[in-house]
This record gives C-alpha cells, sequence and structure tokens, in this order.
C-alpha cells in the first residue's frame, strides 16, 4: 500500500479549476494528518502548461495523464483513465472536489475499484487513529459522521469552500511532473460530450443588482408572488428565486441563484421561505448583508444570514413593506 | 423502450426530524414519507418516452414494506409494474451496496434504459445511479434535463455549473440521472388510481435476487448524526410581527446602511 494521497486536480479553459486547489489543500491536511506523501493527477490531451502550474504546490509528484481521447472530459474516458493511474499507485486516498464533473465520474472509478466514495464532505477530523468525514444529509439540515469500511483506496469528495484554495502550500521548489499516456482506445469511450453552451441570453443580470429579494418554496403558490414583488419594489431590489421556483414555473430559469443558476452578491439579500441548501448557498453567500425570514428556526439558511426571524413569512413581509415605506428617504 | 425507473421513498420535505436511540439515522416512526423530488421527474420522463416511441415502464424501489406506497403511487400515475426489493438485509446500506441490490434486479429484466434522480433527498450520496451504471457496463450521464431517444441511442442535456448545458450522445442501453425541473410531472388520476390495483407489484429479497452475501457488504458507515454545530453568527429578531419589522428596518438602516 502506496502512503500517498493522490488528488484529482479539474480544469476549464486550460486552467487548474478554483475546485482543484480547494481539493489540493484538503488533499494536502489530509496527506500532512496521516503522514502520507501527497501527488495530484491532471488529465487531458496535453496538460503540460497545466502541470506545471500545478507543480507550484507543495507536492511529491504530478501525474499528467494524457491521451488524445482525453481531449473533452467523457465519464468513460476518465474513469478508464484514471483507473490505470490508481491501478498503478495504489494511493490510500483519492481527493475530489464535488463539483459537477467529480459527482459524474468518481463514483464509477471508486465503484470499478470496489471501493466506496464518501462525498460532499464538509471537512474530516481525527478520532484517536480513525478519520471521521463530516457530511450533510438531509439536505444540510443534519450532519453525518461518515467513516470508511475495508481497504483503501478510500475515495473522498470535498464540498466547494470546505478547504481555501489560497490554503494550498506553496513548494520550495517546483514539483516533478511525470508523463502518463493512458491507455485507451476509441470504443471506450460511448458517451460522447458535446461543447457546453448557454440556453438563451438572459433577460435580467442579477450579478449586477444592488438588492435582491429571493423567494423559495415557502412562498407556497405563484399568487403570492406579488408579496415579494412589493417587498422588492419598496426596497429597490430584483426578485430572485431558489431552483423549485424556476422548476415549477413560477418565474423564469434566469431569476434562479445558487450553483445552476447565478451567483450574486449584492449589498442585501432577503431570503423568504428559503431553507438554504448548499447548491443555494453557493450562489448567495457572498452577499453583504443577508435576512433570512423562516419558520424552521433550524433552516441551515441561519447559519449564514446576519439578521434572522423565525416566523411566517406572510404575517412578516406586509409589516415590513409598510416600516420600509415610512423609513426610506423620499 | 423498455424503461426501469429507481424511485425512493425519503421523509417529507417539511417533516420535524428526530434522531433515533443511536443517534444513526432519524426517528423513521415519526415522519411521513414522500417519492425523492427528482424521481418524480425521472418517473415522468420515462412516462413520457413511453407514450412517444411505446414499450413499457417498470418502476423498482428498495426499502421496507412502507415503501410499498411510492410504488403504489408512481403505478397510479401510470407505470406498467412494480418491483419492491425488500428484505432485512437491506437495511442501511451505502450507494455501492444500494446500486448493487438495483442491479441485480435490473439485470434479470434487461431494460433498455434506467433513469434514477441524481441525488436522493435522505443520504444525498449523488451515487447510486452511476454506481449502478458502472455494475451494468452500460455508459451513463448525470443531472439531465433533456432526453431524445432513437432505437438505439440517446441524446440528453446534460447541465452543468452555473447555468451552461452540453448535449451527450450515448448508446443504449444506458443509465440516466435526472434532475428537477426537467418537466412538468403529472398527477395521478383516479382512474389511474383503480387501475393501479390490477398492476403487478413483485417482491424481491435477497435470495430471489440471487445475492452473493457479500453484495450488502458496506463501504461507508454512519457513526453519528447530529444537528450541525451553530456559527452562532446570525442577529434574531424577536417580538411581535410588527415590532419585528420595526426592528429589522433600524438594523438595516443603521447597522447595515442597506436602506
Ligand atoms: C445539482 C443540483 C443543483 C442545484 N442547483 C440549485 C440552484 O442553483 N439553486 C437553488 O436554489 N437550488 C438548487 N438545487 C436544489 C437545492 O438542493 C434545494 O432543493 C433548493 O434550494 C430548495 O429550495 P427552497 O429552499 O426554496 O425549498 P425548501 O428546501 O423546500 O425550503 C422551503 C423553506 O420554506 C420555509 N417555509 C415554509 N413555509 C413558510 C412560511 N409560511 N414562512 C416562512 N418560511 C416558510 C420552510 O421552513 C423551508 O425552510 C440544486 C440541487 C442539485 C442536486
Ligand atoms: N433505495 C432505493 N430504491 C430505489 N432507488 C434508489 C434507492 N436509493 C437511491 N435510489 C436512486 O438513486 C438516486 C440517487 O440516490 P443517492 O445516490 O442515494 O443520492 C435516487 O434519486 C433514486 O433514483
Amino acid at each position: 500500500m502506496g502512503d500517498e494521497v493522490l488528488v484529482f486536480a479539474e480544469h476549464h479553459g486550460g486552467k487548474p479549476a478554483r475546485a482543484a486547489w480547494e481539493a489540493l489543500a484538503g488533499g494536502q491536511r489530509l496527506a500532512r494528518d496521516i503522514g502520507a506523501a501527497v501527488a495530484t493527477v491532471v488529465a487531458g490531451e496535453d496538460v503540460a502548461a497545466l502541470a506545471d502550474e500545478l507543480a507550484g504546490a507543495e507536492l511529491s509528484e504530478v501525474v499528467a495523464l494524457t491521451s488524445p481521447l482525453l481531449r473533452d472530459y467523457t465519464p468513460d474516458g476518465y474513469t478508464a483513465a484514471l483507473f490505470q493511474v490508481i491501478e498503478q499507485r495504489q494511493p490510500r486516498f483519492v481527493v475530489f472536489s464535488h463539483t459537477y464533473q467529480a459527482r459524474d465520474f468518481a463514483p464509477r472509478l471508486a465503484a470499478r475499484e470496489g471501493r466506496g466514495l464518501i462525498g460532499d464532505c464538509l471537512g474530516y477530523r481525527r478520532d484517536g487513529d480513525r478519520l471521521v468525514f463530516v457530511r450533510p444529509v438531509f439536505q444540510g439540515k443534519l450532519c453525518a459522521d461518515t467513516e470508511f469500511v475495508g481497504e483503501p483506496p478510500y475515495f473522498v469528495s470535498f464540498q466547494a469552500a470546505a478547504f481555501r484554495e489560497d490554503s494550498v502550500q506553496r513548494g520550495a521548489a517546483p514539483a516533478r511532473v511525470t508523463s502518463v499516456a493512458a491507455s485507451l482506445t476509441p470504443e471506450t469511450i460511448r458517451a460522447q460530450a458535446g461543447e457546453p453552451f448557454r440556453e438563451a441570453k438572459q433577460a435580467v443580470d442579477l450579478t449586477q443588482a444592488r438588492a435582491i429579494v429571493a423567494v423559495g418554496r415557502g412562498i407556497k403558490g405563484p399568487e403570492n408572488l406579488e408579496l415579494a414583488k412589493k417587498l422588492a419594489e419598496a426596497l429597490g431590489a430584483e426578485l430572485g428565486a431558489s431552483r423549485p421556483i424556476c422548476d415549477s414555473g413560477w418565474l423564469p430559469m434566469d431569476r434562479q441563484i445558487g450553483s445552476s443558476g447565478q451567483t450574486v452578491a449584492p449589498h442585501l439579500y432577503v431570503a423568504l421561505g428559503i431553507s438554504g441548501a448548499i447548491q443555494h448557498q453557493v450562489g448567495m453567500k457572498g452577499s453583504r448583508t443577508i435576512v433570512a425570514i423562516n419558520k424552521d428556526k433550524e433552516a441551515p439558511i441561519f447559519e449564514i444570514a446576519t439578521y434572522g426571524v423565525v416566523g411566517d413569512l406572510f404575517e412578516i413581509v406586509p409589516p415590513l413593506i409598510e416600516e420600509i415605506k415610512k423609513k426610506k428617504p423620499a | 423502450m423498455k424503461i426501469a425507473v429507481c424511485i425512493k421513498q425519503v421523509p417529507a420535505r417539511d417533516a420535524v426530524l428526530r434522531l433515533n436511540a443511536e443517534s444513526t439515522w432519524v426517528r423513521e416512526t415519526d415522519v411521513s414519507f414522500e417519492i425523492n423530488e427528482p424521481d418524480i421527474y425521472a418517473l415522468e420522463e420515462a412516462l413520457r418516452l413511453r407514450e412517444k416511441r411505446g414499450g413499457e415502464v417498470a418502476v423498482c424501489t428498495l426499502g421496507p414494506e412502507r415503501a410499498a406506497q411510492a410504488l403504489k403511487e408512481a403505478l397510479a400515475k401510470g407505470a406498467d409494474r412494480a418491483w419492491h426489493l425488500d428484505d432485512p438485509a437491506f437495511q442501511n446500506l451505502d450507494a455501492y451496496a444500494t446500486a448493487r441490490v438495483l442491479a441485480a434486479a435490473v439485470a434479470r429484466e434487461n431494460p433498455d434504459l434506467v433513469l434514477t434522480g441524481l441525488q436522493a433527498d435522505d443520504d444525498g450520496f449523488a451515487q447510486t445511479g452511476v454506481i449502478l451504471a458502472e455494475m451494468l457496463g452500460w455508459p451513463h450521464a448525470t443531472i439531465i434535463m433533456e432526453i431524445q431517444a432513437s432505437e438505439k441511442a440517446l441524446k440528453v442535456k446534460r447541465e452543468l455549473e452555473a447555468g451552461w448545458f452540453q448535449w451527450i450522445e450515448m448508446p443504449l442501453p444506458a443509465v440516466l440521472t435526472i434532475q428537477s425541473g426537467i418537466n412538468k410531472p403529472r398527477y395521478a388520476t383516479l382512474k389511474g388510481i383503480l387501475a393501479a390495483k390490477n398492476k403487478p407489484l413483485q417482491k424481491l429479497g435477497f435470495e430471489g435476487l440471487g445475492l452473493a452475501p457479500e453484495a450488502v457488504s458496506l463501504r461507508q458507515k454512519i457513526s453519528k448524526i447530529y444537528a450541525p454545530p451553530k456559527s452562532g453568527k446570525t442577529e434574531f429578531l424577536e417580538g411581535a410581527s410588527k415590532e419585528i419589522a420595526r426592528k429589522l428596518v433600524e438594523k438595516l438602516k443603521n447597522e447595515a446602511r442597506v436602506i
């Protein structure tokens, strides 16, 4: 068994993704804690420049995994290629960031090894000689201490921002880069990926809004949106929404805030009846002042709110509109 | 086209969650259950494919007795058949073991397409469909927002982060994990509910599936669940609604200076 932590480095547009640095920061911490070396693997058609950039981090090795068939990301290609690296190196841990790409292939890769993936971890801690990984369950309403059962390699993915990208340790000298040619045939890749695209141009750009009133499933029905609109008007705010509101067609997709919608950072963000799932939080937690109105005092949104009101939005919002109208300079 | 849809019964979204005596899961006797939201979208997508292309839709759940209700709902919405994988040995499985049992059930029937939700609201693994594809040796795609099917192949729209998408093409058979919002799910009609009573609902246990004992061995285990630690950063405003409104506006004006 190699005593190694192997970190998967995701990349887009020729640059390591933020997720790659966050995973490296997590991998370095884990490696220090268990007294292992830490290496990273980056896959693609030509990853020389990427590998050099990653080599700036304190690492025992950067594995540049290449094949013409790895030009575009595919789950078949990445699974087959990384499987070869893992078989050869037998790392103790394989670390990912819990991105859409990792969600797409990491479970498959772990399963090919006959191993498990503890996914979406907020972090981990040492408990004697055991490692306990902490992950959200029930949409973030509860945390679960989770441990691996059986033999390594252990596969783990960390949630966005579980580790800070700027906490990556830089090396005194560039790390060694090793090129590895993945042995793939065109038949390996069954699912073929097209170019990423965006839907028709967005009608609203919420990223520029100074204030946003966002509604979630607590608003109950489309007929109640009027109330949120009135609050938005009083505040000079744009209207935003959680995903289920847009899924139901109550508001158009371009009002959606979160990992699959827009990322916003207004001065004021008012969350009405939004539970604060991680996929929503990542799109708005950079807001300067966050007000959350939710009838469940355990809702995760209260972890990031500046001001919290535990109560029924239908009772709070009408007097709130009144007060704002009174106080606002004309 | 023969389609299998994996649906999971999970605690209702607004359920008040209490921990069991060992703090290893929630107390199931306290909560009501419903079909995991993305799985409802997956079922709807399967029904639409059948309406377009013919064939049949089977629904499959792994879960205790209560989970039969989820299957009945799916049959009422229009699924043709149901498989209920229920065995004392199937309790508290991780994603790997769940996928292994589901794979055994799917392999018996050889559908052209398997749909799952992208993630379960309770355990939140977001893995079962992907592992299932690996165990079946089929291609897969995740977080799907549109399906175009022909006889032997699929073209699907995969959601990426931040409002981006891509098209993926793959041969059948295949596994897709479905994202919420892909369609507008139908409600069961009275006629559907009545018709469901005569549709086949097959129970399958450990032996019926021909599983080896190690099939349900775990690769990860929850040692404890608990409420997330509070950062205590939020300032809570209390009182009658009017008073709260007044306090909040004052804070927004004088402290946060956003009005
Ligand atoms: C891959 C992926 C991508 C996703 N992308 C996004 C995304 O971009 N954006 C996004 O938002 N979500 C996204 N989601 C979904 C996300 O996980 C949550 O399901 C979603 O954010 C929940 O929306 P919600 O808070 O409106 O609904 P719920 O979680 O149902 O919460 C409703 C809240 O309203 C409260 N409430 C109910 N009635 C009242 C009342 N009368 N007064 C006050 N409060 C009330 C309840 O207490 C509850 O907290 C994504 C999920 C996945 C898996
Ligand atoms: N016990 C189960 N029975 C049927 N389907 C399941 C079960 N567990 C997971 N699935 C399917 O796999 C998807 C992802 O679940 P998970 O990997 O647990 O997040 C769900 O949306 C279901 O479609």
